[in-house]
């Protein structure tokens, strides 16, 4: 008998966007809160964005099931950092920890798509951006998700940014004020929301300075 | 030995490019996408008529392409056609029956029937075997009363009192199968069209935008458009944006093509 093609796939798409926004003494992340597969929305309010420590926030859009193994392995392996070193992981710690993480598995990837934004040891804000396999890099601002595609060239039209060939290496982060952000991140929302059906119902933001973390939501187009 | 010969075809398709479609498509090429109304259509007989009704948004697979267009086609003054699928199908389709009841109607004199547009387009759809990708819902009020009618893109037909078609059409259903009951009024008919249109609208994702509504009675129809707008933008920066830089303007040469052209009288004359 010849071999049938196996045509079930270990993957979904889950849908959804996610923006992160570093400023001088601030951060900001951001995700819609849709979870659909094809064209159903499977709920309206589910939270892509996790706190992974207390001075670094994950945002994942992808395939649910693979963002939420990673964020237990990446909460699991916290806590054995806390237990050897008796503090928190830092921003940039986190973000080499996120990397690895995701490269452990480079050939059945967590099928997830990762801005990592928080504070570095300065409290100067930080954004950290992923691909599927575990390649980041530091960056002033970042998308990803199903309207990345939307929603980048805005960002980079607004907050154009340094080239990191410079030498001496340039600053990354935005001129933007903290509420200039956060306006800036409720329009691009509600453009991408506009355009991307996988985008909307509700907008979670989460705001990091130094007097803490700060939540906001936004309402976003429903249909 | 007899030899076969290449005749010109005589009439029917010509699949000439089907081979070395298939070649290239395996080979790797990507065959062009479409425009598709995800959609979410409707329609309901009434005490003295016909209800359609339809969403607003087009999409290109992820990407909205329309939020606003229109899916209740024209097909005589007292009958019209919404229609979910390929939009350039569901378009071309309609407004070739349309044109052929028209010359119809000049022929005869007469007001047209619904079950005639109804033929042609199922005539046009069984032909094309499928491959006219277009999801209809017919509604009208001719001389015998008020019809209702679904086209599969394969040509069948049915003739229902309530009908749904598209991408949502079964949360549009699920609101038909709760609430409809016969000899509805006009009001009631469209509360319930616009409801089943909102569901689609809501809950699947190749819906949205706005409703459409169309009602038509004997001798008479009302083209309701954007008769419900339930998703409005919900944030505009108070501020506005800057678009500050323009493309830089480098150099600027003008080089007249005139002085470039040398004519050369009494040359040689050109050969026959």
């Amino acid at each position: 008998m010849t071999k049938q093609h196996a045509n079930w796939s270990p993957y979904d798409n889950n849908g959804g966007s996610c923006v992160a926004i570093a400023g001088a003494d601030y951060c900001v992340i951001a995700a819609d809160t849709r979870m659909s597969t094809g064209y159903n929305i499977l709920t309206r309010e589910y939270s892509k964005i996790s706190q992974l420590a207390e001075k670094s926030v994950m945002a994942s859009s992808g395939f649910q099931a693979d963002v939420k193994a990673l964020q237990k392995v990446l909460s699991a392996r916290h806590l054995i950092y806390q237990h050897q070193h008796n503090k928190q992981m830092s921003c940039p710690a986190m973000a080499q920890l996120l990397s690895n993480t995701l490269y452990y598995k480079r050939f059945f990837p967590y099928y997830s798509f990762n801005v990592l934004g928080g504070l570095d040891s300065e409290g100067k804000g930080c954004v950290f951006t992923y691909d599927a396999v575990g390649s980041y890099e530091r960056v002033g601002y970042s998308s990803q998700g199903s309207g990345s595609t939307l929603i980048m060239p805005f960002l980079d039209n607004q907050l154009k940014s340094p080239s990191p060939l410079l030498l001496p290496a340039q600053d990354a982060v935005t001129p933007l004020s903290e509420t200039e952000a956060v306006d800036l991140v409720k329009t691009v929302f509600a453009s991408a929301t506009e355009r991307d059906i996988y985008t909307g119902d509700k907008l979670e933001i989460v705001i990091l300075n130094a007097s803490g973390i700060r939540r906001e939501y936004m309402e976003l187009r429903k249909d | 030995m007899s030899k076969t010969v290449d005749l010109p075809p005589k009439g029917g398709f010509s699949f000439d490019n089907c081979r070395r479609n298939a070649m290239l498509q395996k080979n790797g090429l990507k065959g062009p996408s479409f425009l598709k109304t995800g959609t979410t259509i409707v329609g309901l007989v009434f005490q003295d008529g016909v209800i359609l009704g339809a969403d607003t948004r087009a999409t290109e697979g992820p990407i909205v392409a329309d939020k606003n267009c229109e899916k209740i086609h024209y097909m005589a003054p007292n009958i019209y056609c919404c229609g979910a699928g390929t939009a350039a199908d569901t378009e071309a389709v309609t407004d070739m029956v349309s044109s052929q009841l028209q010359l119809h109607r000049y022929h005869t004199g007469r007001e047209s029937r619904v079950v005639t547009a109804l033929t042609l387009l199922k005539r046009h759809l069984f032909n094309y075997q499928g491959h006219v990708s277009a999801a209809l819902v017919l509604g009208g009020v001719d001389i015998t009363g008020p019809h209702l009618h679904t086209i599969y893109p394969h040509g069948s037909t049915d003739t229902l009192p309530f009908a749904t078609m598209g991408s949502g059409s079964l949360a549009a259903m699920s609101v038909f199968e709760s609430k409809y009951k016969e000899s509805l009024t006009r009001d009631e008919g469209v509360k319930i069209v616009v409801e089943a249109i909102c569901a689609g609208v809501f809950n699947d994702l190749g819906s949205g935008s706005n409703v459409d509504v169309c009602v038509i009675t004997k001798g008479h129809k009302e083209y309701l458009r954007n008769h419900l707008t339930p998703n409005p933008r919900t944030y505009v920066n108070p501020k506005g944006f800057t678009f500050s830089k323009k493309t830089e303007v480098l150099l600027t040469k003008i080089t007249p093509l005139k002085e470039k052209v040398e004519v050369i009288e009494g040359g040689d004359a050109m050969e026959e």
